[in-house]
């Protein structure tokens, strides 16, 4: 198996998509970091066949339900508390659409 | 008045109950070691003087009344920082979470502040619990007081080195790849890592759900099983904790009988590049397993050798998905992108999570990222689930052989700081050992055995899923054959911290 290609570029678009504006000196460390990383772990790919199932979790989960009561919560003054900026009882954010 | 923070939390109990000392006394006790010591360890990121004194007077004020309380009443703790608190601040290590306050406690505190405990503060850890060595908190490093020279372990090296530099009976930390016993190793303090579900999650500020789990740190086995009673148990509020009752831990860790139990040596744990003082201390003490009684085994198990691509697989996956929520909207850090007129809520999100991220936990969710993304997904994250299956399956092949697993710890003794730090994957090879039992979801014990060029050694015996007992009976034991062999408790050869006047 060869090295996994994975580009300055990819890496730019990696940190788009994960919402992190990585500076150009964080882009060069990752670009020379992660293929590294990925060449390690790239093991996996031939360590367990076809018939092999997957496991996310170490404990089957099931659904787990609750009776549908009411209990206590947190007031809006405890849930607002940690906001950046609030007004009326809400989450104060930065415009969500663009102009055009 | 004798110095109790030399004492088990065994001992400081038993102290309390029959009127020998108060809680007020012992935490106060407490405070004045962190006072003393901490400028040099750094074990914590804030003290709680006046919260654990108010605990404090009302559990000497309840005693009094003569009201029936927990046996760990008024026995003060740490916590590390990665536990929602109300009241105190919850950083995680981050600057992400500078100064946030918690609207609500996480079960586990919960159930502390219900059993009576002090809580002396919350200890520092590598940000987000990521990384080996607390070198990647965001408000520098925890020293090892072993030789404050050299990494305490992580990411909970706080709490670890606050229970051995003796500023806290007890601590929890949580364990997702071996941030409880590895750092146990390092800094000669005992960990435990539940089985996955025996503790609750809720309220634990999440870095990988399926592997994370909350565990004590002591400086005894008989104080680690007394503290998992009170953190353990089923939480209606978590999901995937399990509805059982939690194991007779306690009472194995008084047992410690190890005649005819079935000890596994695990061959693909110890070998290669476990260092050889790690490996000399790890034979001496299964041979006084043996000479007491264990039977000990050789096993195999083959998958463990790919654990730890497996969990840079999966551990990062599902950081990308749990560290979304850090989007500068709800709580924590909001900055504003340089040179954008009104910028979008997209445009602040990322400025940051640049700002307030460190560099191993953007390492992280970028290549958890990656591992996600379509078209790498089957050949990364999907392959890595599959050789999880392999692990657990490895484990439950050995557990019909044998009633426990034993390995070194950790391959080698603490390091210098500062000496793995640009070098992410000779970082992550710290938890070789480790991360099997939380890729299978089963529990795992640290205890110290010994030391390796002054520096402590640790031994980690695993356990199936919900036999946690074992762990604490064969830890209990064998770390009474250690203390027989070196003629005291392992904690009486910690160096003298000079203490500041």
């Amino acid at each position: 198996m060869s090295s996994p290609e994975i580009s300055r570029d990819d890496v730019a678009h990696l940190a788009s998509l994960a919402r992190i504006d990585l500076s150009e000196s964080e882009l060069d460390r990752l670009g020379a970091e992660l293929p590294a990383i990925l060449d390690y772990v790239q093991v996996v790919q031939q360590a367990a066949g076809d018939d092999v199932p997957a496991m996310s979790h170490p404990v089957p989960v099931t659904n787990v339900f609750r009776p549908d009561e009411v209990t206590p919560s947190l007031t809006p003054e405890a849930a607002l508390a940690g906001a950046p900026a609030s007004e009326e009882q809400r989450f104060l954010v930065p415009k969500i659409l663009g102009e055009e | 008045m004798s110095d109790l923070t030399r004492s088990t939390a065994a001992d400081i109990a038993a102290a309390l109950a029959d009127g020998s000392t108060t809680s007020v006394e012992v935490t106060q006790q407490h405070l004045d070691r962190i006072g003393a010591v901490d400028d040099r360890i750094h074990a914590y990121l804030h003290v709680d003087a006046e919260g654990a004194l108010a605990t404090a007077a009302d559990v000497d004020r309840r005693r009094e009344a003569g009201e029936s309380l927990h046996g760990l009443a008024g026995v003060p703790i740490a916590v590390k920082d990665v536990l929602t608190t109300t009241g105190l601040p919850t950083t995680c290590g981050s600057k992400m979470l500078e100064g946030w306050i918690p609207p609500y406690d996480s079960t586990v505190v919960a159930k502390l502040k219900a059993a009576g405990l002090p809580i002396l503060g919350k200890t520092n850890m590598d940000e987000f619990a990521m990384g080996s060595s607390t070198e990647h908190s965001a408000y520098g490093p925890t020293r090892n007081p072993w030789d404050t020279d050299r990494i305490p372990g992580g990411s909970g090296g706080g709490s670890a080195a606050a229970v051995a530099a003796f500023e806290a009976p007890l601590a929890v930390g949580t364990d997702t790849g071996g941030s409880i016993r590895q750092p146990g190793a390092v800094t000669g303090t005992v960990g435990v890592k539940p089985t996955y579900g025996g503790v609750s999650r809720y309220g634990l500020v999440a870095m990988a759900s399926s592997l994370d789990q909350a565990g004590p740190v002591t400086r005894t086995v008989l104080d680690a099983a007394l503290l998992h009673e009170v953190i353990g148990g089923h939480d209606p509020r978590d999901s995937t904790s399990l509805n059982v009752p939690v194991p007779p831990v306690v009472a194995a860790a008084r047992r410690a009988d190890v005649a005819g139990l079935r000890i596994g040596v695990v061959t693909e744990l110890g070998g290669e590049g476990f260092q050889p003082g790690v490996r000399q201390r790890f034979e001496e003490s299964i041979e006084l397993l043996a000479k007491a009684g264990a039977e000990i085994v050789e096993v195999s198990c083959p998958s463990f050798a790919h654990g730890l691509a497996a969990y840079y697989l999966v551990m990062p996956s599902e950081v990308s998905s749990n560290l979304a929520k850090f989007d500068a909207m709800r709580y924590g850090l909001r900055v504003a992108p340089e040179g954008i007129d009104g910028p979008s809520a997209e445009q602040v999100m990322a400025a940051s999570r640049d700002a307030g991220f460190g560099d191993e936990v953007k390492r992280r969710i970028i290549l958890g990222t990656y591992a996600l993304s379509s078209g790498y997904y089957d050949a990364y994250y999907g392959s890595a689930q599959k050789v999880r299956t392999l692990i657990a399956r490895d484990f439950e092949a050995a557990f019909e052989k044998v009633d426990v697993l034993a390995s070194p710890t950790s391959p080698t003794v603490a390091w210098p700081l500062g000496e793995k730090l640009d070098d992410p994957l000779a970082m992550y090879a710290q938890d070789i050992a480790t991360i099997p039992a939380n890729l299978a979801g089963v529990p795992g014990i640290s205890l110290p055995i010994g030391l390796s060029d002054g520096l402590p050694v640790g031994m980690q015996f695993l356990a199936p899923a919900m036999a946690d007992d074992r762990l604490y009976n064969a830890g209990a034991a064998l770390e009474r054959f250690i203390a027989e062999r070196d003629g005291r408790p392992f904690a009486a050869q910690a160096p003298e911290l000079e203490v500041a006047r």
